[in-house]
């Protein structure tokens, strides 16, 4: 159906823009080739990734330049993985492995943390939004305002506060550490549910609180079910925003086996010689470390997208 | 009966006389867990900030004494910090000059050739990969010796160039490696202020002989100003705020994090090392409060100086 819509749009508005884009003297066609080559360049890194971690490092050393893999092979995608035998990986790097990461033991880290993050932010973020936006409470909106001003704390600023704080309750390197400061609320989240519960016809909720139900019932029965959509959008970019966090992370969780992906494979970066270091294998790790964002974007990319021209006007 | 309430239709005579929402019992446990996250995360931690800024607080004994104004007195004779800010300054200097010129010109294409969601996917994609895998593709595709965009220069008889080992060319190349990042984003937020801009305004210039130049910088620019202050306010605090892509770029193969002889320490970084590599908390919290002074006063400058909240279109 949209897809319909947008070709419509498109052979509507055809006419119009084209002569205007005459009068600048860009034709049609440059215009669409300048498009074309921004989505490439924004593309290519990713394929030169792919094509990098399927190619051997000796090839790669020897400044062959192909589009396509070098000496073509799996090795590095199974090193990364822990598949690979000590000989396979002598034979591929021509030495030791220097520096490496529980590929397995950080993706189960990340997907943790993200899910706990989300799933709190989201619903705790939910009913306060809830509130602000339905129920009526002496200096509601003073303490709004007091929520989104949260928004301009730098995260710097409260890093070294919070990291005292969860040294004090004893949860470095621990799960409830890394996801504390984010599990409650962020101003984000709040703001960005008042905005859509605001809008919310009160007519369903005013029959619902008239038959008895009490603020809970209607909260999860009705608005929740309601909103479906924008608190999909939000879960999927919170899920993102806590899929990339680094720095938190990095200071909370020194213990390897604590570090979700991100930190893990900067360590491994910071691991690597200066000389020969192992370019296969770390574009292999790259690209399997954020193969699980990928794979949410071509699921709910529409959404993602439609979601940025919200949160910017509002 | 409050004024709101008054305005209610007479046909929600529960919500009229403000029982039905009323007062913090019913708000209480919808408030609770946000307030909790933001009491714990936000609010104590930023007083405690301060606090600690006045200390000389040290991480492994976990405690602090008072020392009154000294971190301050050191910052001012700091030329680190100093230095670290001019860093920083020309990086958000150059990255906001790329990007933002960059993303107008990708969302007035996109508005005027393609609404496709697919081609805003690709656009924005780059944007949801972490910072880690973002920095390590293009220290990659970027090696003086083997990387790809040196091998394309050298086709147009370019020398290779040394991004990040040069002192002045590393600050620029991880703006550009920001701006491939984020420019996305920002003409994705740029696109959607686009749309709101009436199309028969565009007709009537064009009756009225104007040519597109002036189209673009007499109704595209003014009407986009509410929605340039803020990508403005958003890329530039971002911008200060750099730290995970200089972090994992400079810090690998051998280098420091900040190299090469800290040519790109920025702010956020030298408030890191202070903090987890020199055990000076009290003084980096004391650089911490130095830069929210200097957001703040980014973004409230920013928001006077462009009347953000006016639109020439009312």
């Amino acid at each position: 159906m949209t897809a319909i819509a947008d070709r419509i749009e498109q052979a509507s508005g055809a006419f119009e823009p084209s002569a205007r884009l005459r009068k600048l003297g860009i034709g049609r066609g440059t215009a669409w080739l300048i498009l074309i080559v921004i989505l490439i360049v924004s593309l290519f890194p990713f394929w030169w990734a792919l094509r990098t971690g399927l190619s051997s490092n000796s090839e790669l050393f020897a400044g062959e330049q192909s589009l396509l893999p070098v000496g073509y092979t799996n090795n590095n995608f199974e090193r990364v993985l822990g598949t690979a035998s000590e000989t396979e990986i002598l034979d591929s790097l021509g030495r030791q492995n220097t520096g490496s990461f529980d590929f397995w033991q950080s993706l189960k880290v990340s997907v943790i943390v993200a899910t706990a993050i989300t799933v709190g932010q989201v619903l705790f973020s939910g009913m306060a939004a809830y509130a602000f936006a339905r129920l009526r409470f002496f200096g509601r909106d003073k303490l709004f305002f007091l929520f989104l001003s949260g928004l301009m704390v730098p995260p710097i600023f409260t890093l070294i506060p919070n990291l005292i704080f969860i040294k004090n309750l004893g949860w470095l390197n621990s799960y409830p550490g890394i996801i504390a400061p984010f599990f409650f609320m962020t101003p984000f989240a709040v703001f960005f549910l008042r905005q859509f519960f605001l809008g919310i016809s009160r007519e369903v909720e005013e029959a619902a609180l008239l038959d008895g139900a009490g603020h809970f019932r209607t909260f999860f029965g009705i608005i929740v079910p309601m909103s479906a959509a924008p608190i999909a959008t939000l879960a999927i970019l919170t899920y993102i925003t806590a899929w990339n966090e680094f720095l938190w992370p990095l200071v909370v969780a020194r213990a390897p086996e604590r570090q979700p992906l991100t930190v893990a494979l900067g360590q491994f970066t910071a691991q690597q010689p200066g000389t020969s270091p192992d370019w296969s294998g770390l574009m292999a790790g790259t690209l399997l470390a954020a193969l699980p964002i990928i794979v949410i974007f071509l699921a709910f990319g529409r959404r993602v997208v439609d979601s940025i021209g919200f949160s910017g006007i509002k | 009966m409050t004024a709101a309430q008054r305005a209610l239709p007479r046909r929600w005579p529960l919500l009229r006389s403000g029982n039905l929402h009323g007062g913090w019992p019913s708000a209480f446990w919808f408030l609770l867990p946000a307030l909790i996250g933001f009491v714990a995360f936000y609010l104590y931690p930023a007083i405690r900030g301060v606090y600690i800024s006045f200390t000389d607080w040290n991480l492994i004994a976990n405690e602090g004494d008072w020392v009154g104004t000294d971190n301050y007195d050191r910052l001012l004779d700091d030329s680190r910090v100093w230095d670290s800010l001019k860093v920083t300054i020309r990086y958000t200097v150059i990255n906001i000059v790329s990007q933002t010129i960059l993303a107008i010109g990708i969302a007035v294409l996109m508005d005027r050739l393609t609404k496709s969601v697919v081609i805003r996917g690709i656009i924005l994609f780059p944007w949801l990969i972490p910072n880690v895998i973002v920095a390590m593709l293009w220290v990659w595709m970027l090696d003086g010796n083997l990387g790809i965009v040196n091998e394309f220069l050298g086709w147009f008889g370019v020398d290779p160039i040394r991004f990040f080992t040069d002192t002045d060319k590393v600050i620029p190349t991880l703006a550009g490696i920001n701006t491939w990042r984020h420019m996305g984003y920002t003409a994705l937020l740029i696109f959607a202020g686009l749309q709101t801009i009436p199309k028969n305004l565009y007709e009537a210039a064009a009756l009225d002989g104007a040519t597109e130049r002036q189209m673009f910088f007499g109704i595209t620019m003014p009407l986009l100003r509410p929605i340039l202050a803020l990508v403005l306010v958003i890329t530039i605090v971002g911008s200060l705020q750099v730290f995970d892509t200089v972090y994992v770029a400079t810090g690998g193969f051998g280098g420091q994090p900040g190299g090469p002889a800290n040519a790109s320490r920025v702010i956020y970084l030298y408030i890191y090392q202070n903090a987890f590599d020199f055990n000076q908390l009290g003084y980096a919290a004391a650089i911490s409060v130095l830069l929210v002074v200097i957001l703040l006063a980014v973004t409230f400058v920013q928001l006077k100086l462009l009347r953000a909240g006016e639109s020439d279109l009312s």
